[in-house]
């Protein structure tokens, strides 16, 4: 009887680690790890005449005329593709199935990751104050940027807008000298990341990889020599896979910085750099609070953090004018001294104690905190993973994504107007009983920024997809409720945040419009 | 004939689910052997603490956070289908609680654990020294859907486990040493989240969790009456990353732990098959935990299924 029990026993175990060790492979993949190639549905051969955002003309910056297909130059440039393709490892023919994916989306894709990396409170110093990283020492902790999301929605917007207006110049010479890929010169050479008809005379990709690197002065400067290293393979795997002659290469990278740096020389003159402001800027929040019989907003950190970027709201917006982010400021939150807010006020303990599990998962999902992507990459990466089964060209990408991300940052600057007019104190600021179900945001409650992004996020967006436009509405709301739910937001925060953020979202919808890609 | 064991496990299992994490010491990890058809149930409470923490290597506190406070109760249950096997689960309800900052707690059931304890050798070696080697299997899976992504609130992590373990243990007359080493497999986990980022961002809900090695070592005296030992043991996560500086930690993240402590039990003679005990554990080092000082104490009942031998030993006396 025992020696049977022992064999089972024996038995029962090695099935356990049998089936331990097949559990053993738990590799995991990204959503977009494995996506085709990009074949767009439509050329977009007319975008060389889109409305351009800062650039006055599409021939701004002169881009050479190519040499003929059939010069000694370009015969070099087949030679050199040729050789690529007789040697490819597993490794670069992996670069070339990414970056064939799409440009627009891969650099958005490091956007998002670099904002998550780079979106961490500075830690306090002994004295109980906090370091402000600088930009002009940026590898010193604290590292520069602290991505937040002001910070964060102002990057994307940059880089969307400075890569939308490159491409445009380069649809632009596209159609101007019409100088096909070079899989359509040389029938010998691989197309390794699909065919289209578009020229390849500046190369889009590496129009893309310039702008974008060229941007990274301006917002990320620590990672200048990690996305020069992405820049190298975006552009290898072009002429490795046959999509674009070396000297297609070199033509848009050129282009793509020249274009760049006129949206750098505008960020440096956005008034983004003062947004920090200065302790007596910080205290007088206060005392304007205090002069209009309101209790201010205290930050619920310790040692007490400056609030977060109190001057974004007078940053420059690409889409809302300086009067527009005053005309479009709602009314004010309920006083803090009526018994409408102490209403809001209980209703907020009540909520987080009967959250429900489906309600913190929403909570969790919407988060965006702390090491995150925040809101703005959030909806970029719905936007994204919606746009991949949309098919469009690089060019429309681009746009689309100009416009989300323009929305977001004038969301960002209304939001954060708004949010330092009325200085309104978050929940657990009126009653420290409330425990919140996520990080309570270092800067005052009113309007919530969740509501706004998501708003403005939903309404161009919706524009873009008129088919999933009930879907960004409804995940909007739930962005929206989960900052009520989890305790760091009164009611009238997101109901009012999300009206603002849907008119913001709607300056962007003029423009779309009208600037000749849907007409 | 493998079935109709595995259901008599599993039916086991289902009787002993209502049981626990807390003293995991007490049974899965030492050398001592249940009664034939005896069923020892027991309740503990566990009340584990921090105030500092490691966040990678740094060492350090968090004004934000104050103590860290997680208690648990739990029921456990431990059977001995013969003297050289037997099943032991366990199921804590855990409550987590922080001192300071706005973050709010976190409570419910955690994760059924279970074990597969056989004593594979023994051996005397001389007139009053005993050699015994145990081989061990067990698992956990969560019970409840709780978050994950909450740490240092999260009751759990909520990853499924299998874990092997090889104890050997020495005893001369009432001292006695144990020494073990366990590997433990952990699952993916799934979070509410569409996107993280551990030194990458990473698209998707799915969260990679490095297995763990964990070695515990214990020696002290061992009666009828009393078990009065030291421990010591280190948990490794082979894999995982740092938390960096001012982020939150992440369930992925490569926990590493260090511990020392004491632990007694006292079985009653008056009432038959009644013990009480206490521990005390404290972190000596750590990376991506809390420097947690622990302390639990439990009550444990025996029920005699054998009434032939209703003088069989007792659990703590399987080695005289």
């Amino acid at each position: 009887m025992n020696m049977h029990i022992h064999i089972y026993a024996f038995r029962f175990l090695s099935i356990l680690a049998l089936t331990a060790m097949l559990a053993c492979n738990k590799s995991i993949s990204n959503a977009t790890a494995s996506l085709p190639s990009l074949t767009p549905a439509n050329e977009d051969l007319n975008a060389g005449s889109w409305k351009t955002i800062l650039l006055t003309r599409p021939d701004t910056f002169a881009v050479a005329a190519p040499a003929a297909t059939t010069s000694p130059a370009y015969a070099a440039d087949l030679n050199e593709i040729k050789g690529y393709q007789a040697h490819l490892t597993s490794d670069q023919l992996g670069q070339i199935k990414y970056w064939s994916a799409g440009g627009v989306l891969r650099w958005n894709e490091t956007m998002r990751e670099l904002v998550a990396k780079y979106n961490l409170p500075p830690y306090q110093l002994p004295n109980g104050t906090y370091p402000i990283p600088s930009s002009t020492n940026p590898f010193a902790y604290p590292l520069f940027p602290f991505s937040n999301p002001p910070y964060a929605a102002r990057a994307y917007a940059y880089v969307s807008a400075a890569q939308y207006d490159a491409l445009i110049a380069c649809w632009h010479y596209k159609t101007l000298y019409n100088r096909g890929a070079p899989y359509t010169v040389d029938s010998t050479v691989k197309a390794l990341a699909g065919k289209t008809s578009l020229p390849s005379y500046p190369s889009e990709g590496a129009v893309l990889a310039g702008a974008t690197a060229e941007m990274m002065q301006l917002l990320f400067p620590d990672e200048i020599a990690s996305i020069q290293t992405k820049l190298q393979q975006q552009e290898f795997s072009l002429i490795a896979s046959g999509a674009a002659a070396p000297s297609d290469v070199t033509a848009g990278e050129a282009l793509g910085r020249q274009v760049a740096d006129v949206f750098i020389a505008r960020g440096r003159a956005d008034n983004a750099g003062k947004a920090v402001g200065t302790p007596s800027i910080w205290a007088s929040f206060v005392t304007t609070a205090e002069a209009n019989n309101q209790q201010p907003w205290i930050s619920l950190e310790t040692p007490a953090r400056p609030p977060m970027l109190p001057l974004f709201g007078a940053v420059k917006g690409f889409l809302v004018d300086s009067a527009a982010v005053v005309s479009l400021r709602p009314g004010p939150p309920p006083s803090t001294g009526s018994d409408s807010m102490k209403a809001d006020v209980q209703a907020a303990y009540n909520t987080v104690k009967n959250a429900t599990r489906e309600q913190l998962s929403l909570v969790q999902f919407w988060a965006d905190g702390v090491g995150t992507w925040t809101p703005p990459g959030h909806w970029d990466y719905i936007a994204a993973q919606d746009f991949i089964g949309q098919n469009y060209s690089e060019v429309r990408w681009a746009r689309n994504m100009a416009l989300l991300n323009m929305a977001e940052m004038d969301a960002g600057i209304v939001c954060w107007s708004i949010k330092y007019y009325y200085f309104n104190p978050r929940p657990s600021d009126m009653d420290p009983a409330i425990r919140t179900l996520t990080g309570v945001p270092n800067f005052p409650s009113y309007v919530s920024g969740h509501a706004m992004f998501s708003s403005a996020a939903a309404a161009i967006l919706g524009y873009l997809i008129p088919a999933r436009a009930q879907a960004y509405a409804t995940m909007a709301q739930q962005a929206a409720d989960s900052r009520v739910w989890s305790g760091i937001h009164y009611s009238i925060d997101c109901t009012t945040g999300a009206t603002v953020g849907q008119n913001v979202g709607n300056y962007a919808v003029q423009r779309a419009m009208i600037d000749g890609a849907d007409q | 004939m493998k079935l109709p064991f595995t259901r008599r496990i599993l039916t086991l299992l289902a009787l002993l689910l209502t049981a626990c994490q807390g003293l995991r010491a007490q049974t899965d990890e030492d050398a001592i052997m249940m009664g034939k058809y005896d069923l020892c149930t027991g309740l503990t409470y566990t009340h584990s603490s921090w105030d500092y923490y490691w966040e990678g290597t740094y060492h350090r506190n968090n004004y934000n956070l104050g103590t860290v406070k997680t208690q648990m109760v739990s029921l456990m249950g431990i059977y001995g289908i013969t003297r050289h096997l037997a099943v032991v689960a366990n199921a804590p309800y855990v409550w987590t609680d922080a001192t300071a900052g706005t973050l709010h707690g976190m409570h419910g059931i955690q994760d059924l654990s279970g074990w597969l304890k056989w004593e594979a050798f023994r051996q005397k070696i001389g007139s009053k020294g005993v050699f015994s080697l145990f081989a061990l299997a067990g698992g956990s899976v969560p019970l409840t859907n709780y978050l994950a992504d909450y740490l240092p609130l999260s009751i759990g992590l909520h990853s499924r486990t299998a874990s092997g373990r090889i104890i050997a243990d020495y005893q001369l007359g009432h001292f006695f040493a144990t020494a073990s080493g366990t590997y433990t497999w952990r699952s993916n986990i799934t979070i509410d989240e569409q996107s993280y980022y551990t030194t990458e961002l990473h698209l998707t809900n799915q969260v990679q969790m490095p297995n763990q090695m964990a070695y515990n070592f214990r020696t002290g005296y061992r009666s009828n009456r009393w078990i009065i030992e030291a421990l010591f043991s280190d948990m490794v996560t082979l894999g995982g990353f740092d938390i960096r500086k001012n982020d939150m930690p992440f369930p992925s993240n490569k926990m590493n732990a260090t511990m020392a402590g004491a632990h007694v039990k006292y079985e009653f003679k008056a009432i038959k098959g009644l013990s009480l005990t206490a521990a005390g554990n404290y972190t000596v080092a750590g990376r991506n935990v809390g420097q947690a000082t622990t302390i639990d104490a439990g009550v444990f009942y025996i029920f005699d299924f054998n009434h032939k031998s209703k003088t069989a030993e007792t659990p703590t006396l399987k080695t005289k």
